[in-house]
């Protein structure tokens, strides 16, 4: 799927989002850089809060405000930079050129609006379709998705569906313009296990027949494992390692993406108790100095607190952000004469 | 949905008889004597007599009262004891003006109260906002007597561009109509504006955005259809709050509707006028209501009407 690897769709330079609120500012995502190729699925994981949602509400500028704000960075796409294009253009852009498949299939539908009409308007508005047109192209994508006596299911509203059915209709709406991007901010949680596989193998025929890049948001490994083709793992606002998914399952480089696999409970084995990461998240209003990890990390040094390390390419082409892959590491433990 | 309308008339049967019931007892209570008025100051014992007897006021309350029900479900509310004719007869000349004066403060409070409403939600806690709510607070506070006095000084007395009383032209009905709607329009903006916000933030609404829309879609298409159910809700109650509300704006305006007629009654003690005119108040009420019941379901679909 990475046949085209040096064409990049997306990419993202130094996102921040903050939000300004009474209790001091919260900076949800802090510096995120990252690069969407055509064709290609990008995992974000990270636990909730992270940053991973706000990250991609930001890329189409979906952040609720006030109270948030992009402070800074940029989101390249097809050469322009949409923090900075006016609204009326990025509207152009969402539901048409990238567009998003929310988290809650049962309150992301408009409840009094008949499924086939909300997937219709965005049709008439992008693709200048008549109405009949528009409609007829709606019964269709409810077909592609699945959804069977699809004429009938569109006149109905959403109340009237099931939740995995809710689903398909979001992503027949995500597809209709056959979008470049398409960002699924954890497009299967809410649904059934059997359900939950249907849906990914849906987006991964679409994405295979209209060759789209795709940004996968879970917290979920094994949907991962099954669709991604990178992987970027989140850590308070920041990427922490960024590598091909394989990669992330047989040779985890960060602390804490090795706690995560860890954390995963083992089929072969017999455990008594999932290992957890001791300790927790720091507060989005206020972040350390130094690593973001560092007072749940097991190698933690003193130079770990004192300054934040970047996320910086290995050898192996895999981006990590860790004071532990580094040339400083060496020396600061020689200095203190420890060997681990 | 006929069914559910033919159902719904059914269930307003016990309804119209609960209302001739504490509306006759009611009365019963109220101090003073019809024989007595009627036969006016001085009258000898043995008029005041006959004239309750002619009447059938001295025969057992229950029995007054299931002859009355009787002749109710004939069509026939009685005669009124003031000047005998057929209380049907005047409520047929009344109700015609006092519906066309309900209907026109009804609208005013849509109008205004959503059109004010919607303007404040867009831009919350802006100056706009602020002075809206104020406005609407003001409309809620203010007494429409005292409100209706006022108008009538400013636009009739002082700038004579709107007649003082009277019910004869549309100019005549838009100082009743402003007075009676105005207090519905201030509840209904409040509720519009708070409806909306609370949709503005749900997540298809989001959906709705990430699709590309325009604002002016977001707002009237994909939010007001939302925020709107609760709002008829309100505007249901309120026209019933408004029909008690003619009873006081037809006596400023001195208009001869349903509410003046009751009011004149009340004083006379002109039992039969009273009874007739708060029944087909009532009537009018439980209809209204049905309405508000099909709307809802027209908004909302989730909702089942069996």
């Amino acid at each position: 799927m990475m046949s085209e690897k040096n064409s990049p769709i997306l990419e993202v330079k130094g996102l921040k989002t903050h939000f300004f609120t009474k209790h001091g500012i919260s900076k949800a995502v802090d510096g995120i850089d990252f690069t969407l190729q055509k064709g290609e699925t990008l995992g974000i994981v990270g636990e909730s809060g992270c940053g991973k949602s706000m990250t991609s509400l930001s890329i189409l500028r979906l952040i609720p405000s006030p109270p948030g704000k992009i402070a800074g960075g940029q989101v390249l796409y097809k050469g322009k930079d949409l923090v900075t294009l006016p609204e009326d253009e990025m509207r152009k852009i969402r539901g048409n050129e990238i567009s998003m498949i929310f988290q809650e299939p049962m309150t992301s539908l408009n409840p009094v609006i008949p499924v086939g009409e909300q997937i219709a308007e965005a049709l008439r508005l992008h693709q200048s379709m008549r109405k009949k047109e528009a409609w007829n192209k709606a019964v269709e994508m409810l077909k592609l998705v699945g959804i069977p006596s699809p004429e009938k299911r569109a006149k109905q509203e959403p109340f009237q569906l099931s939740g995995g059915m809710r689903q398909r209709v979001m992503i027949a709406m995500a597809l209709a313009c056959t979008p470049e991007v398409l960002i699924a901010d954890e497009p299967t949680t809410a649904l059934d296990v059997t359900i939950q596989a249907q849906i990914l193998e849906l987006i991964k025929n679409l994405q295979k027949k209209i060759g789209m890049g795709v940004i996968m948001i879970t917290h979920d490994l094994g949907v991962v494992s099954e669709t991604c083709d990178t992987v970027a793992v989140m850590y308070a606002g920041n990427i922490i390692e960024h590598a091909p998914t394989e990669k992330i399952f047989t040779d985890p480089k960060h602390p804490y993406t090795q706690g995560l696999l860890n954390s995963l409970p083992k089929i072969h084995e017999d455990q008594e108790q999932l290992q957890t990461i001791e300790g927790s998240v720091p507060s989005p209003y206020n972040l350390p100095a130094g690593c973001r990890f560092a007072s749940r990390c097991p190698y933690q040094k003193p130079l770990c607190h004192l300054q934040k390390p970047d996320l910086i390419e290995q050898n192996d082409g895999v981006k990590v952000r860790c004071w532990m892959y580094t040339a400083e590491w060496t020396n600061h433990v020689e200095k203190e004469g420890v060997v681990n | 949905m006929l069914m559910f309308v033919l159902r719904r008339l059914i269930q307003t049967i016990p309804v119209v008889i609960g209302v001739t019931f504490v509306v006759f007892f009611i009365m019963q209570l109220v101090p003073g004597d019809p024989a007595v008025l009627l036969a006016g100051e001085g009258a000898s014992k043995e008029t005041v007599n006959a004239i309750r007897e002619q009447l059938g006021l001295n025969r057992p309350l229950m029995v007054q009262y299931f002859d009355y029900l009787l002749n109710v479900f004939q069509g026939d509310l009685g005669s009124s004891l003031k000047n005998s004719q057929p209380v049907l007869d005047e409520i047929m000349v009344r109700l015609p003006i006092t519906m066309e004066l309900a209907f026109f403060s009804i609208l005013i409070t849509i109008v205004l109260g959503m059109a004010a409403g919607i303007i404040s939600a867009i831009k919350p806690y802006s100056l706009t906002d602020t002075s809206v709510m104020l406005v609407a607070l003001l409309g809620i506070s203010l007494p429409s007597f005292w409100f209706g006095l006022m108008m009538m000084y400013f636009f009739s007395v002082k700038l004579q561009i709107l007649p003082v009383a009277g019910w004869d032209s549309i100019l005549h009905v838009i100082l009743p109509a402003l007075t009676l709607g105005a207090g519905g329009a201030a509840i209904v903006a409040r509720m519009t504006r708070s409806s909306m916000l609370e949709v503005i933030r749900q997540d298809y609404i989001r959906t709705a955005r990430a699709k590309g829309l325009r604002e002016h879609v977001i707002i009237y298409k994909h939010a007001l259809r939302n925020a709107l159910i609760p709002v008829i809700t309100v505007v249901g109650l309120q026209f019933g709050a408004l029909l008690g509300g003619t009873v006081l704006v037809e006596s400023i305006f001195a208009i001869n509707g349903l509410g003046r007629m009751i009011v004149d009654a009340i004083r006379m003690r002109d039992l039969p006028v009273v009874q007739g005119g708060v029944l087909a108040a009532s009537l009018i009420f439980v209809i209204v209501n049905l309405f508000v019941d099909v709307f809802y379901r027209f908004f909302n679909k989730r909702i089942e009407l069996n």
